[in-house]
């Protein structure tokens, strides 16, 4: 069976002179330049490479920098903004994760990831899977199916809050129809986190379907001619050959799923401000509200939460380069 | 594109556009439900069961848009074209480097890039916040354009390397036969061939500033030079919440998102798919 499909896969050879042949320098090319017009080059390239390198050391690295400094000093409102704030180590650190809110950050944020990733994926690559079926109008649906990511995430989280409104949303009057009594999507303890995944993965899913769908559409079409041929079913197909071809594509969107999705912030913010109490704060709501969120603000202890989430993205960062790089190798 | 199956106006492919249909319906209810709310008076907005159409549509919400949000919608635009403006300037060159350059330490740069792109913005914001209060330029439009910038540039890089990548050397070559040196060759033959790259950063530029919340909120000092999104927030916190006005603003802002939709939807997928799939 693999020899039969392997042999229907081989493309046409290629035409001779067309690819190895041009690559080659033509005998017309200018010789390679004197040493003067070699450094000039190497300047010009520079040159291209500098405002980028500038901006990234001024807007990243140093406002990183200042957080780093931020979650080593005991800072006030009045020290923040004359300086002369002392030294501290590693003080903000042990107070943050010594809060009883720290596990609950950590563990709202685990959930809120991996819960949403996962059903965003698995929605999304439905969905691509169906596209792909390629019948009448699937252009055009497709293209609406992008508007909740392109919408701006406090138009999105303004319309969820009211549609979870306990007295007058459209969620519950719809579960009254069916039967099932009032839920206080936003205000009760048990309820918010799930609220906020809700409308997390519904932002989410036009991300993966469109990337789904684009690696789905890299697969030949003769593979599943050749399946159909066989006897193979739809279900078979999409085990054998669907899902396995695509999971390069499916580790890469897994994992920038995973580095969107630790650092949401607005949605949450705005729907519930990682209430009631902490039930559905994490990592990214507690570091704002620490920092911003009273009259009287925690810099440092807001920003040592910051830094503790710009490791856990790096991780995850670091992973993903990896995996991209074998992909390319 | 290799045409999958065609089976068209078969009983089957007419029963998957049904099932399209529906499934997108129910995938954009939450937009249906924002102009609903939009065009609902306020005084039936509390009302058991809620009103599914707008039966009696006021438009008394979008008239405290034009009366409140006006302003607001003007600093968007403002701090959005400023955004654009500012991530092609620096990423378009920085892209041709190092695509077509490659300078000593090119491959460092792009991964700084990678990794400023995984730098959760609250942390950025805060960052940001004692900078500008000790700078003094809290509240100023084009200090956030900066913040904003920094969503938008590293990924203004990526697409812009990974497009003029496919640039044939052979275009250069003949250009510097000509005597063209390297600035000219840039911005008379590969920009011009860029568009496809250009228009893609600038909507994703544009789109993320205008829906940027984090920096505003952070970086406001109070001031009158509001973007929309902080116009919105201010309309949720108020005691008196306005559904109508609050959704008819919701709608108002998703205007750019809408437009980018029908006119760039090709640019649109171009942008989410680029650096996860490679063709």
């Amino acid at each position: 069976m693999t020899t039969a499909h392997a042999d229907g896969l081989q493309r046409p050879p290629a035409v001779p002179g067309t690819t190895h042949e041009d690559s080659r320098p033509a005998p017309g090319d200018p010789p390679r330049g004197r040493r003067g017009r070699d450094r000039r080059t190497r300047l010009a390239a520079w040159a291209f490479l500098a405002p980028v390198v500038i901006y990234l050391g001024v807007f990243y690295a140093y406002p990183l920098y200042r957080n780093v400094d931020l979650s080593v000093r005991h800072y006030t409102v009045r020290s923040f903004v004359q300086g002369g704030a002392p030294f501290s180590g590693w003080d903000n650190f042990r107070q943050v994760v010594h809060d009883p809110t720290f596990a609950t950050a950590l563990r709202n944020t685990m959930v809120f990831t991996v819960v949403s990733i996962v059903f965003q994926y698995a929605i999304g690559l439905a969905l691509a899977v169906f596209f792909n079926r390629g019948f009448r109008l699937a252009p055009t649906l497709r293209a609406l199916f992008l508007i909740p990511w392109l919408l701006p995430l406090i138009v999105s989280a303004s319309t969820w809050s009211w549609m979870l409104n306990s007295e007058s949303g459209v969620v519950n009057y719809v579960l009254h129809l069916i039967g099932v009594g009032k839920v206080d999507w936003l205000t009760s303890p048990s309820w918010a986190l799930t609220s906020v995944i809700v409308a997390n993965i519904w932002i989410g899913i036009p991300f993966n379907l469109v990337i789904l769908y684009s690696g789905l559409q890299n697969i030949p079409a003769e593979l599943y001619e050749a399946a159909a041929l066989d006897g193979a079913s739809t279900w078979q197909q999409f085990r054998r050959i669907t899902f396995p071809l695509l999971r390069p594509v499916s580790a890469i969107t897994l994992l920038l799923g995973l580095i969107y999705t630790l650092k949401v912030f607005d949605l949450i913010w705005i729907m519930t401000r990682g209430g009631p109490g902490d039930s559905s704060s994490t990592l990214a709501t507690w570091s704002y509200r620490l920092g911003f969120g009273s009259l009287l603000p925690e810099f440092g202890p807001g920003a040592a939460v910051g830094n503790i989430l710009i490791l856990i993205a790096l991780l995850f960062g670091l992973l993903y380069i990896r995996v991209q790089r074998r992909q390319a190798a | 594109m290799t045409t999958p199956v065609r089976r068209s106006r078969t009983p089957r492919s007419r029963r998957n556009t049904v099932i399209g249909l529906v499934l997108t319906a129910a995938m954009l209810f939450p937009v249906y439900w924002m102009i609903n709310v939009s065009l609902t008076p306020q005084s039936r907005m509390r009302k058991d069961p809620p009103d599914l159409f707008p039966l009696h549509p006021t438009f008394s919400g979008y008239r405290s848009v034009l009366n409140d949000q006006l302003p607001y919608l003007g600093t968007s635009l403002l701090i959005g074209l400023g955004t654009v403006a500012l991530t092609l300037v620096l990423s378009a060159p920085a892209g041709y480097a190092l695509a077509k350059l490659r300078p000593r330490g090119a491959g460092a740069v792009g991964l700084l890039l990678l990794i400023a792109q995984m730098i959760p913005g609250i942390v950025m914001a805060m960052g940001f916040y004692g900078i500008f209060l000790n700078l003094g330029i809290m509240n100023t439009w084009w200090g956030l354009v900066v913040a904003d910038s920094t969503i938008a540039v590293p990924f203004g890089v990526m697409i812009f390397t990974a497009f003029m990548s496919g640039i044939p050397d052979e275009l250069m070559a003949a250009a510097k036969i000509d005597g063209a040196t390297t600035w000219r060759t840039f911005l008379l033959i590969v920009l011009p061939v860029s568009r496809n790259a250009i228009v893609t950063v600038s909507l994703f530029g544009f789109l993320w500033a205008w829906s940027d919340f984090v920096f505003a909120t952070t970086l406001d000092g109070g001031g009158g030079m509001k973007p929309i999104t902080l116009g919105i927030y201010k309309y949720i916190g108020n005691n008196n919440q306005e559904w109508n006005a609050i959704m008819a603003t919701a709608v108002v802002a998703s205007i750019p998102a809408a437009v980018l939709l029908v006119l760039a939807q090709r640019y649109v997928a171009a942008g989410v798919t680029a650096g996860a799939v490679k063709d």
